[in-house]
């Protein structure tokens, strides 16, 4: 539907999770992109989810922001949300943020508008028509350009910023919209080693308010961020655990690490 | 604050200092000036202005209205319509019912019918044109038909997220089957030859000077008020999510933001804005036919804005007056080449000046980086990708 609520959708996390994920199933013309997905993902936690090419992990977070529809299983955001039933709109006003693979900052509007775009609170097109951006806002954009280092960089089009800086306005931009749970799709990539140790800060400071999901490939930053680290296969877990156990594990050996 | 001030000072702010001179400045020539050197000047005198030259001046001002409707859709949020034609022709064809009724019993087959309902042999007006006698119900119309036809078009087509080139070509479909409509006797427009033979518009005649400058004063009124209007709108941040509209949809939804009522409003704005441009148009010129509503004249209206420059609002002014006065130029001196020249403008512009006269213009003078010149849109959608300059 394209009604939109004025007020966004209560998330209920009583029980202390986040994210259910129940024996997702989605097929693509009899590929089944995710077969009997089980997932769950508690209240600020920091999850790595990795796994080879093919494994599902970008149709799992097209589910969550509603981008795609499961054929079988549930999906919940609190115990109250059906993730199966909402509007990409209204998942992202629930409080879900995404943050695709390549930086996907809009090149032509300045770090700040980008910014202030993330972060206004009435996001229809009336509420928008008379916005005046408060003290208070203009605090919180200030803040998170200090956080992501751009506060020099603020007047300027995104368009101009280094890649490593988009993927930073990027994730400045996950802090302005304030979403409870946050889903990273390869966040590090094609950063330098420098840039990669700075991500890595800001991620790890984004868990404990917020429960923070990463979809990664480089096993380094994974061992760095910390945190229960979830294995996907064919679509489904494969191993769930500690890093340091996750890599003695031998099924994962077989199927990813030992590639 | 009161409510008054915090919708008014935000629209004045809009428009920087240079702007509201460059408004002043043609307020002054279109108000005081012209009419003062048409009205009071003796014809014969080097200085008096001429009919026709009113006339073709306040055609213009409609044209630059358009275009300027067209730019705040097209240039901002990136939804390329080649069927803004029909909305224009809708507002003429509204206010045009309002010219005929004017007629009286003056016309031809001296009737309180139109003539042409005369010749077709109806013996007493279709219900649509019950209260066309009205003056205001008839710019109501010419406001309410443009906005209704745009707000149910765009509901379906954005809400289908139809979007880039398959847009467009549906725009310049539903002109065309709006022409083909317009020509049949029966729906009650007068056909192909459409409304003409105007005497008279608010008791005053129509061809009186007088009536000439008001006209075109009210045309230029209606352009400055547009500019003022849209520009207020470009700047706010509703703005800033229409251009975010434009460089990445699927992106927007993902912060949350529906981007159909954005593109809803402003499309719907944006096609009652051409219907008032139409209305002021035809007591002008004198006529309104189905051939507005050519789709050849909808992708002229793209080509003045593309001339002038997308994305900038006046170079939707700039690109009207001068397309529309090398045409006037054109069809006199060698008419069967205008087409040429026009296909030739497109292919050169697009080719070779992206950003239009006022990118150029820009690049000449360098200055801080503007918005649309470094727009690399953030998603692989339509039209929209072109946006860089």
């Amino acid at each position: 539907m394209t009604a939109t609520p004025a007020a966004p959708l209560q998330v209920n996390t009583g029980h202390g999770v986040v994210l259910y994920l129940e024996d997702v199933t989605v097929s693509f013309d009899g590929f089944k992109a995710l077969n009997g997905l089980t997932l769950y993902v508690n209240v600020g936690e920091l999850r790595c989810v990795i796994g080879p090419n093919g494994a599902g992990k970008t149709t799992m977070m097209d589910v969550v922001t509603g981008r795609t529809r499961p054929d079988r299983g549930r999906a919940f955001f609190g115990q109250s949300l059906d993730l199966t039933r909402l509007s990409e709109v209204e998942i992202a006003r629930a409080g879900i943020g995404r943050k695709f693979q390549k930086p996907t900052v809009f090149e032509a509007h300045t770090v700040l508008e980008n910014l202030e775009l993330a972060g206004a609170r009435d996001r229809r097109a009336r509420g928008r028509l008379f916005a005046l951006p408060g003290p208070e806002d203009r605090r919180r954009v200030e803040e998170t350009l200090a956080l992501v280092r751009l506060t020099g960089e603020a007047h300027r089009p995104a368009g101009l910023l280094s890649h490593g800086q988009k993927q930073w306005l990027e994730i400045g931009m996950l802090l302005m919209q304030d979403p409870k749970l946050l889903l990273l799709d390869e966040p590090v990539a094609g950063l330098t080693d420098e840039e990669t140790a700075r991500s890595a800060d800001l991620i790890r400071g984004l868990a404990g308010n917020r429960s923070v999901v990463v979809v990664e490939h480089d096993m380094e930053f994974v061992e760095r961020l910390g945190g229960t680290v979830t294995v996907l296969h064919e679509g489904a877990v494969l191993a769930e655990g500690p890093l340091a156990r996750i890599q003695k594990d031998p099924k994962v050996i077989e199927v990813y690490l030992g590639r | 604050m009161t409510a008054r001030s915090s919708l008014l000072l935000p629209l004045f702010r809009a428009t920087p200092r240079a702007g509201w001179w460059a408004v002043a400045a043609a307020a002054a020539l279109a108000f005081v000036v012209l009419p003062a050197l048409h009205l009071l000047v003796a014809p014969g005198h080097p200085l008096h202005v001429s009919d026709h030259v009113v006339t073709v001046a306040g055609k213009i001002a409609c044209y630059a209205t358009v275009a300027v409707a067209l730019d705040l859709v097209w240039g901002y949020a990136g939804i390329l319509s080649l069927g803004h034609g029909l909305f224009f022709a809708l507002g003429g064809y509204a206010f045009g019912m309002y010219l005929m009724r004017s007629i009286g019993r003056d016309g031809v087959y001296q009737s309180d019918l139109p003539d042409f309902m005369v010749f077709l042999d109806w013996k007493e007006l279709p219900w649509f044109w019950h209260g066309t006698d009205h003056a205001a119900w008839a710019v109501a119309l010419a406001v309410l038909v443009p906005g209704l036809v745009a707000f149910v078009f765009g509901w379906f087509a954005f809400r289908s997220r139809i979007r880039g080139v398959y847009f467009s070509i549906i725009t310049q479909a539903l002109t065309y089957a709006a022409m083909l409509l317009f020509f049949r006797n029966d729906t009650g427009f007068g056909g192909n030859n459409g409304f003409t033979d105007f005497k008279r518009i608010f008791g005053f005649p129509i061809a009186a000077p007088g009536t000439r400058v008001a006209l075109f004063a009210a045309s230029v009124a209606v352009l400055l008020g547009t500019l003022v209007l849209c520009r207020w709108l470009v700047t706010s941040p509703f703005g800033g999510v229409l251009r975010a509209v434009r460089d990445g949809e699927p992106r927007l939804r993902c912060l949350g933001y529906e981007p159909l009522w954005f593109k809803l409003g402003v499309w719907t704005l944006s096609a009652v804005l051409c219907g008032v441009a139409g209305a002021l148009y035809v007591p002008q010129v004198g006529i309104i036919n189905p051939s507005e509503m050519s789709t050849a004249a909808s992708i002229e209206i793209a080509i003045w804005v593309a001339v002038g420059g997308r994305g900038t609002l006046v170079g939707a002014v700039l690109g009207a007056v001068l397309v529309n006065l090398a045409k006037s130029w054109f069809t006199k001196a060698m008419p069967e080449l205008w087409l040429f020249f026009l296909g030739f403008l497109f292919v050169a512009v697009t080719l070779f000046l992206p950003g239009g006269l006022v990118g150029l213009l820009r690049s000449r003078r360098p200055r801080r980086p503007t918005p649309a010149s470094v727009a690399a849109p953030a998603s692989p959608d339509g039209p929209a990708e072109e946006v860089t300059a």
